[in-house]
């Protein structure tokens, strides 16, 4: 039996494997992200890049509950000038390298966009669902017209991919991914973490240092794939899975809820940096048991009962 | 599904052991950082203040651990001004540890960075182990933990020589300088070494010189400590995940870094003065 494949393709990027690095997962490290490259990711999100820099949140930042984490780094990044001259000094024309980017502002997404246009970056990643930080992130996927806004705007800046990252914090994701699509998103994400927080008994305090943060990993897992489920029922664009995936048969039931291609960020914390690996492993398996030749062949699969 | 190690434990200061005017040592009780492994650290919780990493300096009998903490920052302040029976929340232990080679062994420490070593040095005496220990620091008033080395190596075939650059303890000079004099007359097997980033790369430098291997403990902004965020990264590596000890193969690997630069909170990039 010949090897399943596991390419895929979304807007002309081409990922030697659907598996992707979430966003957040190991900073703006160019050095960091290609080593995760190396153990098996067909792509790397680098955290969310602001038009300023911000020094994030106190600490504590994350704190595990039961089925997960909670974390609240405060969307700390250097801005997007120290951010260009990071990847201009970086070697990156063979790193399948997408920017995510968050903002306040429309004007701050085009004009971070306008600088990266010349580097060798592959897709972007608009994060427009971040739970913890005010006037940013999940208040923005809240406001359909500036969503509407915002991405056509960001699609008459660049011919590169454009990913759309969604939160499940907001009264109703299908209808905002359907508007994402009709303003031109070539993906969506789907979804970042869920608003969450926990309290030390002793104490009695917020163990956050932001009180609030976004839940990830196994306990968003069911909410992430039906969020998967009912918005591949209700657009054409390809869907990124992404929340809770940490084996190879959590990302299978993305892919037959219809992800084209899942991500994996908590999944580090509990199985380490071959996890990308031994879900690799997994699908393939999955795929000759089944007698699939390809990862694409049971994409929305679950959707035919 | 227990969550043993990556959730705030609250514990109570035990004991505090006044090292110096400005640095001190807290003991608390806690089963798993009693059991920690040199090397290791926790994630040290002041509750309404911030969480920062600290280097476990002692493992004890009957779960007691403790940490070395230097006034410099607010955190580090908060933590130097408790109190017996003030709580605080930890997580961990966290980290690859030290990896003990019973032999000739050289230990170069200074400052606070003697914090992890000595639990090491420990468990190297209670085999037969022959310790050179090389404590450098600037000033008379700026040595920590001294006795608690005489203490540790005062039984077995162990020398400990002091230096400082003013000339106002031990020998006038650098660590660095007679850790080179030592090796140029007799044959190591391993060098551990804790302390400021410049000292580090400089030992580790020396170390390759005369083909000794290393193992050395960094430091760098820790946020998530469970290897996730990237705070903390060097080169291709994470200083929390894959550190904090670093053998001579990751040294080499991060040698355009070490010494050079570092990331602040943002994760910009800040050079290392």
């Amino acid at each position: 039996m010949q090897v399943p494949d596991l390419s895929i393709e979304i807007s002309g990027f081409k990922m030697k494997s659907p598996l992707m690095l979430a966003s957040g997962i190991f900073g703006t490290s160019i050095k960091l992200l290609r080593r995760i490259f190396e153990t098996g990711a067909g792509a790397v999100v680098t955290k969310s890049i602001g038009y300023v820099k911000r020094m994030g949140y106190n600490n504590p930042t994350l704190v595990e509950v039961y089925g997960g984490y909670l974390n609240a780094i405060g969307l700390s990044n250097p801005g997007i000038k120290e951010v260009y001259k990071e990847l201009s000094r970086s070697k990156i024309n063979d790193l399948p390298l997408i920017v995510s980017l968050f903002g306040a502002e429309t004007y701050e997404f085009t004009e971070m966009i306008s600088l990266l246009e010349d580097l060798k970056v592959k897709a972007y990643e608009l994060n427009i669902s971040c739970p913890h930080v005010e006037g940013f992130g999940a208040e923005v996927c809240q406001n359909s017209d500036l969503v509407k806004q915002l991405i056509m705007a960001v699609k008459a800046k660049t011919r590169k991919p454009l990913f759309v990252k969604l939160s499940q914090n907001t009264t109703d994701i299908v209808q905002i991914a359907k508007l994402a699509e009709n303003a031109g998103a070539d993906a969506l994400t789907v979804v970042n973490t869920l608003k969450a927080m926990a309290i030390d008994i002793e104490t009695g305090r917020p163990i956050l240092a932001n009180k609030i943060g976004g839940l990830s990993g196994p306990a968003i897992k069911p909410i992430a794939l039906r969020c998967v489920y009912e918005i591949y029922q209700n657009v054409e664009i390809p869907i990124v899975g992404c929340g809770g995936i940490i084996n190879w048969q959590d990302a299978i039931e993305f892919f037959l809820a219809g992800a084209t291609a899942i991500q994996i960020g908590t999944g580090i914390a509990y199985e380490g940096l071959s996890v990308f690996e031994k879900i690799k492993q997994g699908i393939k398996d999955y795929l000759i048991l089944k007698g699939k030749r390809s990862v694409k062949e049971i994409v929305g699969f679950a959707h035919s009962f | 599904m227990p969550i043993a190690s990556n959730k705030p434990r609250i514990v109570q200061v035990l004991d505090i052991k006044e090292e110096s005017e400005t640095v001190r040592s807290l003991i608390f009780r806690d089963d798993l950082c009693s059991k920690a492994k040199p090397g290791q650290f926790v994630m040290v919780w002041i509750p309404g203040v911030d969480e920062i990493p600290m280097s476990i300096s002692m493992m004890g009998d009957q779960s007691l651990a403790g940490f070395t903490v230097r006034k410099v920052g607010e955190a580090s302040k908060a933590l130097f001004d408790m109190k017996v029976k003030n709580i605080l929340g930890i997580r961990g232990p966290y980290g690859m540890p030290f990896t003990p080679i019973f032999g000739d062994v050289m230990i170069v420490g200074a400052g606070t960075g003697l914090a992890p070593l000595l639990p090491l040095a420990e468990i190297l005496t209670q085999k037969f182990a022959s310790i050179n220990i090389i404590i450098g620091g600037k000033t008379l008033s700026e040595f920590v933990l001294v006795d608690r080395a005489r203490k540790t190596l005062l039984k077995n075939n162990s020398e400990i020589i002091i230096t400082s650059e003013d000339g106002s303890y031990g020998i006038k000079g650098l660590a660095t300088d007679v850790m080179e004099s030592i090796l140029k007359k007799k044959y190591i097997d391993i060098i551990y070494t804790c302390g400021p980033e410049l000292m580090i790369k400089k030992v580790f430098e020396i170390a390759q010189k005369f083909s000794v291997p290393i193992q050395a403990s960094l430091e760098r902004i820790m946020k998530c400590g469970i290897g996730i965020c990237g705070s903390c990264c060097i080169g291709r590596y994470r200083v929390c995940k894959d550190g904090p000890i670093f053998d001579s193969k990751k040294l080499e690997e991060i040698i355009d870094e070490l010494g050079l630069f570092r990331r602040d909170h943002s994760g910009m990039v800040t050079m290392i003065e």
